[in-house]
Formats: C-alpha cells, sequence, structure tokens
C-alpha cells in the first residue's frame, strides 16, 4: 500500500543505487565520470550500511575488472560510468560475455565523441553499447524513461544478469540521471530476485560451461571444491581453452543463443495508443517522454499517431514492433544521435511504410513540438 | 619457514596434469617459479578449494591454468583489478596474482601502484623474463639496456623499471625479489609473501631462452640463469635510469616490509567506528 512514506523524491541517478542494493548488490566499483558520479556517491554511503563494499578504482577499466572479479566470487556487482569511461570498459565487458560471469553497467549517456558534453544529454550509444566489445557476443541492454523505471529495470538487470549469466548495460542520460522525480517505493517492497543457478551435485566430471538445456550453464562458487578454469580465451565445455573448429562453433552458438532461448524474460516495451495507428513513434529513454507528450498533440489535431518505446533496447522487440508497425504508414524515430536505432527499425518495416528520423545531437533533448512538427512535414508530403 | 613439519610436497597434488605437457618452451623459467609457488602452498597448508590464482596475458598469463585451484586467466595488464575484486567479495579465499614484466609494469602499471597502495591481502608474483614472449620477443619495461628484441633490433635504449623499488615506493606491505636458480629461497620467499598480511609483491628473476636469449647470445637456460647470479643482471637495475637508482649489485630475498593496515581490515574499521559515532 502506498503511504507517504513510500513515496520518495529521487534523483535517478540515486534511485539507481537503491535499486542495485534493493536487487542484492554488495560491492560497487567505480571512477569519478560526469554526468553518472552521482551513483558512485550514493553506493559509497550505502553500501557499507547493508554490509557491502564500495571501493573507487584506479581508472574505468580497473572497476569492470573488479566488479567481474567480484561476481565470479558470488557477489552482486556493478559499476556506473559514462561515454568515455564506457569506451574503456568494453574489453572487460567481453570478458564477461563470454567467461558468463554476471554484472550490470549504468552508463549514463552524455554528448559524445570524446569528451563531448560532459553535462549535456545525449543517445549516441545505442550502437556502441550493442557492438562495442570485438567479436560477436550477447547484449541486453536496458532503457528507462523515468526516474522510476530507472529502480525497477535496475532490478531487473540484475536479475537478468544473474538469470543469463551475462553483463547487462542499462542507458540513461544526463536528464534522466539528473533528474528529481516521486518514486512510489512500495511498488518495489518485495520485488521478485533471481539468482544464478549455482552448480550442485557431484563435483567429479563438472562441466562449468554444459549447457543444461536453456543455453545458461550452471556457475560453480569458488570455494565448493569444483576448482574451475575461467578464461577470455575460446574454450569448450570444460573451460580450458581450445581451437578446435567443433567445440567453439558449439560453444559461440550457445552463448549466441542465449538470450533469444529467454527472449520473454528479457523483452519489455511499452506500446501507447498504437492499435489504430498511422503514425508509429519509437523512442527510447528521455526522448520517448517527449514522443508521448507528440503522440497526444498529434491525436488532438486528428493525426492517429502511437508511440512504441521499447524498455528492452537490445535485443530489439522485433516481434512486437512489427505487430505495431505493420499497419503504419510512417514510423517516426527521434533519437539524440545522428541515426541509430532507425537503422534497426528500416530492418523491421516493409516497402510500404516509411521511416524517418530525427536527429538531433547538439546537447539539448528533443521536445514535443519538434517531433510533431517533423511528423506533420513528413506526412504534408 | 620450511623446516616447519609437513607432510613431502607432491606436485601432482596441485597442478591439472591432464593439461599436460605444458606449453612453455623449453628453458623457461616459468615452470620453475610455478613449482616453488606450489611448494609454497602446501607448506603453509593452503587448501587449494581456497585458493584462487588470477592472471594475465602473456607467457606469465598461461601458467595459472596448470594449477589445480580457482583459476582466472583474465585481460591484458587487468589480473590485480580483477583479484581486487574478488578478495573484496571474497576474502575467505587466497587470492595470488601471477603476472609478467609487460602485464604487470607496462599495461597494468597503474593497477599495481593502485594495489601496493591499497593494500589489500593479495600475493602478486611477477614473472619477469625481460620480453614480450608470447608475442615474439619485443622489448618490455624491464628489458636490459642494449639488448636486442624484434623492436629494438638495433639494441635496447629505453630506461628501466625496477619493480620493487617502485612497489615499495608504492606502499606494498611486503617486497621481495628471487632468481629461478635459487628455488628453495625462492619458495621460501613465495611463502613469507603468502604469510605476510597486506599486499605482497614478489619478483620472479625468470628467464627466456627462446624469443630473448637466443636473439642476444646468452647461450642456454644454464647459461642464463648462471649469469644473472653472478650479477650480470645488475646492470639492468641501475645504469640507464636515474641518479637515485645508481648502479648496485642486484638485491634478492626480502627486500622491504611493513605492518601497514591491510585495506579490508582498514574498511571494517573506518566503518564499524563511522557507524557507532
Amino acid at each position: 500500500m502506498s503511504t507517504d512514506q513510500n513515496l520518495q523524491n529521487l534523483q535517478g541517478n540515486r534511485a539507481c543505487a537503491l535499486a542495485a542494493i534493493h536487487a542484492g548488490c554488495r560491492l560497487f566499483a567505480g571512477y569519478p565520470i560526469t554526468p553518472s558520479s552521482e551513483i558512485a556517491e550514493s553506493m559509497s554511503a550505502e553500501l557499507p550500511k547493508v554490509g557491502g563494499v564500495f571501493v573507487q578504482m584506479e581508472d574505468e577499466i580497473a572497476s569492470m575488472g573488479a566488479v567481474i572479479g567480484a561476481s565470479a566470487g558470488g557477489v552482486k556487482a556493478m559499476t556506473a560510468t559514462s561515454g568515455p569511461g564506457f569506451s574503456l570498459k568494453q574489453e572487460a565487458l567481453g570478458y564477461a560475455a563470454l567467461t558468463e560471469i554476471p554484472s550490470v553497467i549504468i552508463n549514463v549517456m552524455r554528448g559524445g565523441p570524446s569528451t563531448g558534453m560532459p553535462t549535456r544529454p545525449a543517445q549516441g550509444d545505442i550502437m556502441q553499447a550493442r557492438w562495442g566489445t570485438h567479436g560477436d557476443h550477447p547484449t541486453v541492454v536496458l532503457v528507462p524513461w523515468s526516474v522510476e523505471e530507472v529502480f525497477a529495470e535496475t532490478i531487473r538487470a540484475f536479475n537478468l544478469a544473474e538469470l543469463l549469466r551475462t553483463p547487462v548495460i542499462i542507458l540513461f542520460d544526463e536528464v534522466i540521471g539528473h533528474l528529481v522525480e516521486t518514486v512510489d517505493l512500495a511498488r518495489f517492497q518485495n520485488p521478485q530476485i533471481t539468482d544464478r543457478k549455482w552448480a550442485d551435485g557431484k563435483i567429479e566430471g563438472f562441466k562449468p560451461y554444459r549447457d543444461p538445456g536453456d543455453g545458461v550453464p550452471m556457475m560453480a562458487r569458488p570455494g565448493d571444491g569444483r576448482r574451475v578454469h575461467t578464461t577470455g580465451l575460446s574454450h569448450g565445455e570444460s573451460g580450458f581453452p581450445t581451437q578446435n573448429a567443433g567445440e567453439v562453433e558449439k560453444f559461440m552458438s550457445r552463448l549466441l543463443g542465449k538470450i533469444a532461448k529467454h527472449r520473454d524474460e528479457v523483452e519489455r516495451i511499452d506500446a501507447r495508443c498504437c492499435d489504430d495507428a498511422d503514425v508509429v513513434v519509437v523512442a527510447y529513454g528521455i526522448t520517448a517522454r517527449a514522443a508521448h507528450r507528440a503522440v497526444s498533440m498529434l491525436r488532438d489535431q486528428g493525426i492517429k499517431a502511437g508511440l512504441f518505446r521499447p524498455i528492452t533496447l537490445w535485443p530489439f522487440p522485433e516481434s512486437a514492433f512489427k505487430a505495431v508497425a505493420e499497419h503504419a504508414r510512417l514510423v517516426l524515430v527521434p533519437e539524440m544521435n545522428a541515426g541509430q536505432l532507425i537503422l534497426e527499425v528500416e530492418r523491421l518495416v516493409s516497402d510500404k511504410t516509411t521511416v524517418a528520423g530525427l536527429n538531433l545531437f547538439y546537447g539539448e533533448p528533443i521536445t514535443p513540438q519538434q517531433i510533431v512538427e517533423k511528423a506533420e512535414a513528413l506526412l504534408s508530403q | 619457514m620450511s623446516d616447519v613439519a609437513q607432510s613431502e610436497f607432491n606436485i601432482r597434488k596441485y597442478i591439472r596434469e591432464d593439461l599436460f605437457p605444458h606449453f612453455m618452451c623449453p628453458g623457461c623459467g616459468h615452470g620453475i617459479a610455478l613449482r616453488a609457488l606450489l611448494n609454497a602452498v602446501h607448506n603453509l597448508g593452503i587448501d587449494k578449494n581456497r585458493l584462487a590464482i588470477v592472471s594475465g596475458i602473456g607467457c606469465s598469463g598461461r601458467v595459472g591454468a596448470y594449477i589445480d585451484a580457482n583459476t582466472f586467466h583474465t585481460t591484458h595488464g587487468r589480473p590485480l583489478a580483477f583479484a581486487t575484486g574478488l578478495k573484496l567479495a571474497r576474502p575467505d579465499l587466497e587470492v595470488i596474482v601471477i603476472t609478467g614484466d609487460g602485464d604487470c609494469l607496462a599495461i597494468g602499471g597503474n593497477h599495481l601502484i593502485h594495489a601496493c597502495r591499497r593494500n589489500l591481502n593479495i600475493t602478486c608474483l611477477m614473472l619477469n623474463n625481460e620480453v614480450y614472449g608470447m608475442t615474439g620477443g619485443q622489448v618490455s619495461p624491464t628489458t636490459s639496456t642494449d639488448r636486442f628484441t624484434t623492436t629494438t633490433q638495433s639494441g635496447n635504449y629505453e630506461p628501466v623499471f625496477d619493480a620493487c623499488k617502485l612497489a615499495e615506493g608504492a606502499g606494498a606491505a611486503f617486497v621481495g625479489r628471487e632468481m629461478t636458480l635459487q628455488t628453495p629461497a625462492l619458495r621460501d620467499l613465495i611463502m613469507e609473501a603468502i604469510a605476510h598480511e597486506g599486499f605482497s609483491f614478489v619478483e620472479v628473476l625468470s628467464d627466456c631462452t627462446e624469443v630473448f636469449g637466443r636473439k642476444n647470445d646468452m647461450g642456454d637456460s644454464m647459461e642464463m640463469v648462471l649469469a644473472q647470479k653472478s650479477g650480470f643482471r645488475s646492470n639492468s637495475y641501475g645504469t640507464a635510469v636515474d641518479e637515485p637508482f645508481k648502479p648496485r649489485g642486484m638485491k634478492t630475498g626480502v627486500l622491504h616490509r611493513s605492518e601497514r593496515l591491510e585495506y579490508a581490515a582498514a574498511y571494517q574499521q573506518h566503518h564499524a567506528e563511522k557507524s557507532s559515532t
């Protein structure tokens, strides 16, 4: 039940930190970077109260390394960063993906490339989040649009990381990171918490990367007597390096396929007014809030507009989107970048549908009016 | 320490025999370092289920896989970062890092100095073979002056790191150096390092006959380690660096020891005090 006590004004970054602790995170390793630093600051104050460990590492790479090390030891762990730091973490992120060590990485996006605009919002890391580390790898990326959703999705990020044994990335941006909104904490009083499947049963002959059927192997806990080997080299079921084509092919197919096996748990969308929509606006994060307003402004003018908002950005919720886009004349994709998610959207619509972007990348949030004007201009063509 | 009553050391109890023969080149000193480490683990009575070996990339990075323990072969230069997270999460584990001169002093140099400063109870063995062996013999931060490598084809002109001075200066609680030739001394030094509370750094003077010694007419492995013993390596520590590091005989054994408060203990103590006030 909601009481006044449960209603709290929280900043997005702080909500992320509190939610992580709620989800069972007990180690945070980070490095100061604008506009994400409040996450580290909150963690430094809150984690010791619950017996957890906060450590400010010497750099972004070390932060990611420490998170993976902690999680390999069995403790849920998280790091938070922004563009330049996210770039630095990519190699270790790939290590976590290949070794299948659960981890949560927050990227509060700011203007880029390079140092860019540290105090300005952007959505320029959409493709980096998908493909940032080298080689083929599974990716799960969540994009909340409000402070309350930051709370919810941070908990879900930990659950998905544990369920899938993979790094999970949350992307939000400077606006949501610094936005203060009321969060009803009653919603999160007894959250569903997922823990990874720890290896049990016979120790002898244990294969740390054997597929139990759902694509996600059981994890050995250091100290349980299994004494497994963990390596970033390509490996087979035994965990030891191999260059055997058959073994590597089998391993990689499982690794790349395991997310799809859990699609129902991973994918999450928010579709509004889409049932009869001629115009579908695809937007995520802070831009989706402008898009939501724009949709009602267009409806007021008699234009049948709808909002399709992926909350899980990667893997992109393909079938849900296709169902919505099927009858649309126009799909408009506003993004605070030069056009990233639009590439995925274009791939999924038929020739009968026009896809257009609204791409603003000067460090200011896209306004509802800008979206309305773009839609009007496209419809009048 | 080694005269304490104990069962006889049988290396087969501590290695993954099914991975043998190992990948190291004939003459490589890393295998001797591995044996000395395992002997130390045995003598200290460390349960291998509670032993975590964290290594980076390179020849040194591949050594850990042969140990029958919880082994983590991480990314290049970052084993200390991984080990920091692991030890903070699991203080019950005995965490030992195996790294190399390139892994530890070049790409991983930042992590080394901060691991020393933080003083978490981890032991770091740096296997120094003066060269990037795995990638074919490129110059490293510890390659001696004038030595030929594939990236110093007219001889090395870069100054050399004294890793032990660096570790001591950065705050490591325990610092030592030993040659693979002196195997019992190396074993005992590693035992002391592991037993010491706080961050322990041990430089193991290994040798790379295949892609370093051969290119420098240094003879076979035995000649290389004997040259180390006669002090040939002393030139590598001092001649090319600043005044405070004037040429001196290479020192081995325990070089530094302090009883500085260990990181996890300091963390606990600090937050206990803050919460009680």
